[in-house]
């Protein structure tokens, strides 16, 4: 744990560091919320950290790649929400609820 | 260096607090304007590493777009916005396990492999030099992911259409 004792510069250690722990609160999140909504934020949050984690690595190798899967990364969360929001509204119409406990027609 | 080191620990703080919030308000909404925090933290710590095309994409995608979604969908829904609605169920000690397990690999892997590379916020990158990257190396996922995002848009309208 000595690089992470009184540095005179910031290193990419500290925003990996960062981003693994907004990954593990969103992954907690996701494990002890029931409303799907509020599920769907944690996954953003975990697809946050995951974006921290490319522009640090892209910024210490100096590598522009990292920006640009940063970019599609986005891409595909917009895409994700969109879908996962027009599921959750289906869902709602027919059982007028959103909590995931609710959705259990296929438990044994 | 110590302005950036100060700056990078209050952004962090305010991430950190944020996400913290997500997880554990019981307004639906609040959750949602914490994420707002969260989103807005990330954006200021990417251009604190130089890279402002990221940052204002984060802005205006995450921020403008999908926080106004996520509005929407509770709106639609008519989520619990009472204390009394629990929004938690009882998987509160496996979740303790799994948290503890996930921050001390991800953690001690990151800094035991990465802890001598050095942040370099002397030379921000150009916008310029990140779009002739996706118009020139990325050009076919760029399209690909184009498609989809048409593909996921029609399939939103689908899925949530009245009939």
């Amino acid at each position: 744990m000595s690089a992470l004792a009184y540095p005179d510069h910031i290193t990419a250690t500290y925003y990996l560091v960062l981003a693994a722990i907004l990954f593990t609160i969103g992954a907690v999140g996701l494990l002890v919320r029931k409303n799907t909504l509020v599920m769907f934020m944690c996954i953003e949050l975990m697809l946050n950290a995951a974006n921290l984690t490319f522009v640090s690595f892209a910024n210490a190798l100096n590598d522009i790649s990292g920006q640009v899967i940063v970019f599609f990364t986005l891409v595909v969360a917009a895409a994700e929400v969109a879908v996962g929001l027009a599921i959750i509204v289906a869902i709602f119409r027919r059982r007028q609820s959103v909590n995931a406990d609710d959705v259990d027609l296929l438990k044994g | 260096m110590i302005a950036e080191n100060v700056v990078f620990g209050i952004i962090a703080a305010a991430m950190a607090l944020g996400a913290i919030g997500v997880v554990r308000t019981k307004n639906v909404v609040h959750a949602a304007l914490y994420l707002v925090v969260v989103l807005a933290g990330g954006a200021a710590q990417f251009i604190l590493l130089g890279q402002e095309f990221v940052a204002w994409v984060q802005v205006l995608v995450y921020i403008g777009a999908v926080i106004v979604l996520f509005l929407f969908g509770i709106m639609l829904t008519r989520a619990p916005m009472h204390p009394k609605d629990s929004l938690d169920n009882d998987l509160r000690w496996p979740a303790a396990v799994t948290s503890l397990f996930l921050v001390g690999i991800l953690v001690g892997l990151l800094v035991h492999t990465f802890h001598a590379d050095k942040v370099d916020v002397q030379r921000p990158v150009r916008t310029a030099d990140v779009t002739s990257s996706i118009f020139t190396t990325y050009i076919v996922p760029f399209e690909v992911v184009g498609v989809l995002l048409l593909g996921a848009l029609i399939g939103a309208v689908v899925l949530a259409r009245k009939d």
